[in-house]
Parts: C-alpha cells; structure tokens; sequence
C-alpha cells in the first residue's frame, strides 16, 4: 500500500558523533543508519569522522575501519569485498549500490549510509530479505524438462547461450528491488526486479521447457504488471544489468503467446 | 529474537530522486489531470449546447486567468502524456530500456511537451489576433 511516510516506530533520529582522532588532516563524515533490536529506541543517524589518509578506497572500507577502530557494535553484511557476493548492498548517497564497488571519492561532502530502502530492518545495516527470497523460491529458479536427461550435457548454440547474458550475472543484491517504488508500495505481491529477471532468466534459457508454466504463474495484475517501468532498478543496478528490460520481455512473451 | 517490532528502513525520504522517476510520477499526474479537465470540456460543451447564456458564463469562466491557467496546465498535461505515451510504446516494444536512452528520450520529452505547449498558446492568441 501506498504510504509515503515512515511509521511511528521507524523514524529516523539524530545520533551521537564520533570525533576522528587528534591530527587526522583528511576528514570525511559518514552518517550511518544505526537501530538496535536490543533497545526499544527508534533508529537513529550517527556521524563518524574517518580519517581518510588511513582508509581504504571504498565505502565498504570506511566501514570496516568504522567498526574496527571507532564503533564496533556497527552492524553490517559483507563477504566478497569485489561485487560479486552482493552481501554489502545498502543505500549509499541516495541510490542503492554495493559499498564494496562505490567509491568515497565518488561523493562530496557527507556520505549517508542507509538501509536497503523499505525493508524491516534486523540492525544497523542490515535488512531482512527473507520476503524477496521467498518469492525467488516462488518462481522456481531452476531447469525444469520433460524430455529425457540425455547421456551428456544439454548442448547449446552459441546464440542461444548469448541470451543468457545480462541475466546470469545477477547476484541478486536486491538493490534493484528495494529501489522499485511499485515494489516499495506493492512489495507483498509484486516480485520485483531481481526475482522478474531471474524469472526471465529461466525463460529465456533454450534447455528449459516449462515457458508455458513460468508465464502461467507469472500472468497476475500485481505478480507481473506492477512493473510501471519507473527504471529505477535499471538506473541503481550496481552490475549494469537491465531488470526493466527483461520485464519488458516478459511482457512480450505474455503477447505474443497470444496470438 | 528480539522482542522489538523492527522499524521500515527509510525510502522515499531518503532515495535520490531520478530524471525517470519523476517522469514516471508526473505521466500518472498528468493522466489524472487529464480525466478532470476532460469534465472541463464535457462541461463547456454542455454549456455551448444549452444557449447563449449559459455559453456565455463558461466563457467567461475559462476566459479569466484562472480559466485560462488551468487551460494552460491542462495542455501541457495533455502534450506531456501524449508524448511520454508514445516512449511508453517504445518501452512496450522492448525499445529504449539503456539508461543513456531512456534519459535522451525522457529530456526530449521534457523539452518538446514544453515547447509545443509555448507554440500552441501563441499559435491560439494569433488566432484570435490578440498579439
């Protein structure tokens, strides 16, 4: 539903600073989102002054030395530190992206660090992502053939295989998702982005045989045609995927099955 | 498990607003915007065919500058969804979705909807030989 505020409990207060250390010549602030599911507290934004002479290039960096050296109770997914893991997606300078690929120099001045937009919050920087997961489930990502397993791989022409790029490289971050305002209003019952083109994905592939299945289930007001092609998801993807393209496919097949 | 109700992380308060974004809000506003002046209309035709009289207030009504203000709001909204439609056609047929592509166009659209509003207005107060 279309709520343009945040709830009672969910919004966002002033925090505490911490001061970067005496001598530090090269300040940059980072204003991080902060909640803490131990305290009934609303959440809140806290400064820290990182001393950028002795920190790494990347916005993952700045707040890994946060937690280090300054603040260790900061709370935050991280893994791969090379954009392929997708664990360090947040909300970075007002569009989401992986903290371990953005760059601080990218940004002048201040650097907010949120949250993946409108998602329940678990702590600090990490949000629950168990609905977008359930409905990955729900599309059924893997091959799925009638036709008997043959003795060796199911081979493929090169031009077939070529329609798999652009979708296998989706690490499924969900920052395309969770920048999606039809899926901040609708997030119960519209897939999203990500799950829309892993969904694609499948159908796109020349070994599967269940297009028929997949675009029954897709076929729904809110499943599929909630994508009013905003091109946020295009815009934030942190791979340089095309999500709002591969729903626009999907959309293609659903006429094109038709006539 | 915490016994805390977790909060919603921030969206629209926080989320950098984009060129298609907002293009995407405003072709909603304007389709809205659409259907009431569409009432407008149905209202100055009804007036047009009930006699002089009543002809001659909704002239007077949409002759004002409010009148014509909400004219003028009410054709930019109308150039502005004709447009924007059309790159929504593009988008149906699969074309425009690269990022380079979707802001040309979206600025395009921007730039003619506004100019063709201009031209229209001075192409009426011609017209009319009110320049």
């Amino acid at each position: 539903m279309v709520e343009f505020t945040l709830p009672r409990n969910s919004k966002v207060q002033t925090g505490e600073t911490h001061k970067a250390p005496a001598g530090a010549k090269n300040i940059k602030k980072f204003k991080v989102y902060r909640w803490d599911p131990d305290k009934g507290d609303n959440p809140r934004l806290d400064t820290y002054e990182v001393d950028m002479d002795h920190c790494g290039p990347m916005v993952l960096d700045a707040l890994i030395k946060i937690k280090n050296e300054m603040d260790s109770t900061l709370t935050f997914r991280r893994s791969c530190r090379e954009g392929v893991c997708g664990s360090c997606a947040m909300n970075i300078d007002g569009t989401n992206t992986l903290a371990c690929t953005k760059y601080c120099a990218d940004m002048k001045g201040d650097v907010k660090i949120y949250p993946l937009p409108h998602m329940p919050v678990i702590k600090d920087l990490v949000p629950d992502l168990d609905a977008p997961y359930a409905q990955y489930r729900s599309i059924e990502p893997w091959l799925k053939s009638d036709s008997p397993a043959p003795e060796r791989e199911r081979p493929q022409s090169v031009e077939e295989r070529a329609k798999l790029d652009g979708l296998w490289e989706c690490i499924l971050c969900f920052c395309c998702s969770t920048s999606c305002p039809s899926y901040w209003w609708n997030g119960d019952r519209y897939l999203g982005p990500a799950v829309l083109l892993q969904a694609y994905r499948w159908l796109a592939d020349s070994r599967d045989e269940a297009a028929g299945e997949r675009l029954d289930a897709l076929e729904d007001p809110f499943r599929l045609y909630r994508c009013h092609t905003i091109m946020n998801c295009t815009k934030t993807c942190p791979k340089s995927l095309n999500p709002a393209k591969a729903i626009a496919e999907i959309k293609k097949l659903m006429v094109e099955r038709r006539t | 498990m915490s016994s805390h109700q977790r909060p919603l992380s921030p969206h629209l308060q926080v989320y950098r607003w984009q060129l298609t974004m907002a293009m995407s809000i405003v072709h909603r506003i304007t389709g809205v915007a659409l259907a009431v002046g569409t009432l407008l209309l149905v209202w100055w035709l009804l007036a047009a065919a009930s006699g002089p009289e009543s002809y001659e207030t909704a002239r007077a009504c949409l002759g004002s500058w409010l009148g014509r203000l909400l004219l003028f709001g009410w054709s930019y909204a109308l150039f502005y969804h004709l447009f924007n439609g059309i790159r929504h056609l593009g988008w149906d047929l699969g074309l425009g979705f690269e990022i380079k592509t979707a802001y040309a166009t979206g600025w395009t659209v921007v730039a003619v909807s506004i100019l063709v509003t201009v031209a229209t207005w001075i192409a009426a107060y011609a017209a009319m030989g009110a320049l």
